[in-house]
């Protein structure tokens, strides 16, 4: 019979954590849920923090070397906190033949961030990805969740301004 | 439950709806959201509720001409969208006006004509629901004649027999590989472990590609029902489907279909009444490539990394935690209900001699209609780009056209004349690929394309492997000075003999494609590398 791990505590009393709890107990805490944890500790949290990565590690009893392994190796996963508004540029093919390439331009020359980068006064980040499968709407953005399609630079830069 | 019962059931379902002779359809599919399709559904079902009427406002699935988005459909109860008024680019405020016009006057400032090639020259297999029944619905799916494919298999037929008409079928692999469907059945079903898996490979990554997205959008119960009969012709109890994160509404659409199937007694353990089990998970992908290649998908489900490992042994053998394991593409497991419905030798009359059925291709880059089509296997190029896309928009030549993403290659403007099937393409150093053709115009610098692949396959790769890890990192900088106009004719040959090597040794197919872009602008556009060579030896 198989020794019950001790299950740690919570890194904090944040309600949030139980939402992550659940989902490591829906999968019977196996070390196969791992992705599905992470994206629901990057989901409730918004980024993956190292506290938040030792939970996990101990509550699926794996090595903390492999969670940061796996947390690193997706591009979903964010160890770093994010702007309050995202601005995700699709840089697939379709938008990069139409443009994509002025968009990231105009909005680094506009608010000087590159992609992968945030703003220094926490307000934005920019992104890419790799095709939103909106190509019949090239070039397209993705703001705060939002898709938007057949996008200028003016329209892009306007766009992110009204953003508070 | 026999074949019968669930007719009658059909027939019910059909019957309730039997009151309303008009449909209203709106696209509620990603891209006609993005153009504002929810709005427009709200404010048609507002001026529905006003004017009452004997018609019904429903949220369907793509209907193709993404461009024109949001698409609105006036149709009769079971038509298609060929035979519909259909509407294109509707605002809001033209609700009133299309609710007035059911069964009426058409309003012809916004009609989109369905007799147009796009349209007319379709045949669709795949898509046949799609842009017809509400997605969100499992009536919808059961009364156009869902899931009678999985109660016929269950049956009627033995597991045996399922397999031999998947093969009769000619089916191939719709991911790319154009692996024979059947074959891979086969093999799975004779394995004697008790546990076995079947996955279905929904992690499209192919940039410019989004059929499988609308498939799972549209009408997520097909493949649901796709899975069950693979699942009862190899012998496996559990699925799994393993979508990418960056489609929110096909794994929301999905998991509404699976809980809806389950209800009712179509996933579960006693699946139609029968001795027969099945349930299927939903796994999501974290934004790596590579998890498109089966080993790496399936150590992802696993919950490792998505690195891929050596094949053989391939995963009908040993796969998903050691066990045999099925895994089939979205747009294959799409066309099993039909197959097992119609009968493999109907599937087989379509299409060319080794590429049997249709495809469904994405559409996209400089063309006048974007969207998503079905054709029969073996149309040539040309007639997809310019009749059914409507050509180059703006008068401007066609230069290539691309598919098969960053494994594929470019087909120029003289060899449009081919017919796309899996081997005519490879004969010109591309591949069908999953199905994203990107149109590219005059304009178009095809270094620079080449550099854009490279870089995406560079920041890809996984990094297990030598040759794909330092391969790409170098073929991309060579490329990058190319097309900055500093390379020399001593980095041209070094990038084609790296193409080779990459090629020859990588482990798996993400390596081993990654020079075709370069490769194949080569082949057909030496000229533009030569004219950005630097003087020098």
């Amino acid at each position: 019979m198989a020794l019950q791990q001790a299950r740690p505590a919570f890194p904090g009393d944040d309600k949030r954590w139980k939402l992550v709890n659940g989902t490591m107990r829906r999968n019977g805490y196996a070390g196969h849920a791992l992705i599905e944890t992470l994206h629901s500790v990057q989901d409730a949290f918004g980024y993956l923090d190292e506290p938040s990565l030792r939970f996990v590690a101990a509550s699926l009893d794996l090595p903390l070397s492999k969670v940061y392994g796996v947390a690193t190796f997706y591009h979903l996963f964010m160890l770093k906190p994010k702007g309050r508004h995202a601005c995700v540029v699709c840089a697939g093919t379709a938008c990069y033949i139409k443009g994509a390439g002025a968009l990231v331009d105009a909005v680094e020359e506009r608010f000087g961030v590159k992609p992968g980068e945030t703003t220094a006064d926490d307000r934005l980040s920019v992104l890419t990805a790799r095709c939103v499968g909106a190509c019949g709407l090239a070039p397209a953005v993705v703001v705060d969740g939002n898709v938007f399609g057949k996008q200028t630079a003016g329209d892009l830069v306007a766009r992110i301004e009204e953003l508070r | 439950m026999n074949v019968d019962e669930l007719a009658e059931l059909a027939q019910t379902y059909r019957d309730e709806e039997a009151t309303f002779r008009h449909e209203v359809r709106v696209c509620m599919a990603a891209s006609c959201q993005s153009s504002g399709a929810g709005p427009v559904y709200d404010a048609l079902a507002g001026a529905h509720g006003a004017q009452g009427g004997a018609c019904k406002v429903k949220g369907v699935g793509c209907m193709g001409l993404c461009s024109a988005g949001p698409l609105v459909a006036v149709a009769e109860r079971g038509a298609d969208v060929a035979g519909s008024v259909l509407y294109r680019d509707v605002k809001p405020d033209d609700a009133a006006d299309i609710m007035g016009s059911v069964g009426g006057v058409p309003v012809e400032r916004l009609r989109c004509p369905t007799d147009q090639p796009f349209f007319a020259r379709q045949q669709r297999v795949v898509l046949e629901n799609s842009g017809i029944i509400d997605p969100d619905s499992f009536r919808g799916y059961v009364a156009a004649g869902g899931y009678a494919a999985l109660v016929k298999a269950l049956g009627e037929l033995t597991p045996a027999q399922v397999v031999q008409e998947v093969i009769a079928s000619g089916l191939r692999g719709r991911g790319g590989g154009g692996y024979p469907t059947g074959l891979k059945w086969s093999t799975v079903s004779k394995m004697t472990d008790p546990t076995k898996y079947v996955v279905c490979n929904a992690d499209e990554g192919d940039p410019g590609a989004f059929m499988d997205r609308a498939v799972l959008e549209s009408d997520p119960h097909r493949v649901l029902e796709g899975m069950a009969i693979a699942a009862y012709a190899i012998g496996a109890s559990k699925g799994y489907v393993y979508v990418r994160a960056e489609y929110p509404l096909a794994v929301e659409r999905l998991a509404t279909a699976i809980r809806k199937a389950k209800r009712s007694g179509f996933l579960g353990s006693k699946v139609a009444e029968t001795q027969f089990a099945f349930e299927v998970e939903i796994r999501l992908g974290a934004g790596a490539f590579v998890c498109g290649e089966e080993t790496a998908l399936m150590a992802s489900i696993e919950g490792l990394r998505g690195q891929p490992r050596p094949r053989p042994p391939y995963p009908a053998e040993y796969g998903l935690w050691g066990h045999p394991t099925l895994i089939n593409n979205v747009e294959t497991f799409a066309n099993i209900a039909p197959i097992i419905r119609n009968g493999g030798a109907w599937f087989a009359s379509i299409g060319t001699a080794r590429s049997k059925g249709t495809k469904v291709f994405a559409l996209a880059g400089t063309i006048a209609n974007t969207g998503l089509i079905e054709v029969p296997m073996g149309t040539t190029l040309r007639d997809i780009v310019e009749v059914i896309g409507g050509g180059v928009p703006g008068g401007k030549a066609c230069k290539a056209v691309q598919t098969g993403g960053p494994s594929g290659g470019c087909v120029p403007e003289q060899h449009l004349d081919i017919p796309v099937d899996y081997d005519s393409l490879k004969t010109l150093g591309t591949m069908m690929g999953s199905g994203g053709m990107i149109v590219m115009d005059e304009a178009s610098d095809m270094v620079d394309v080449a550099r854009y692949f490279m870089e995406f396959c560079m920041t890809e790769s996984c990094g297990k492997c030598v040759p794909c890890r330092a391969g790409t990192q170098q073929m991309h900088g060579l490329l990058d000075r190319i097309a900055r106009s500093k390379g020399t004719a001593r980095d041209l040959a070094l990038l084609e003999e790296l193409c080779e090597v990459v090629q020859a040794t990588s482990l798996c197919g993400l390596g081993q494609t990654a020079p075709n872009p370069v490769l194949s602008t080569l082949r057909y556009f030496r000229g533009e590398y030569e004219r950005k060579l630097a003087a020098g030896d």
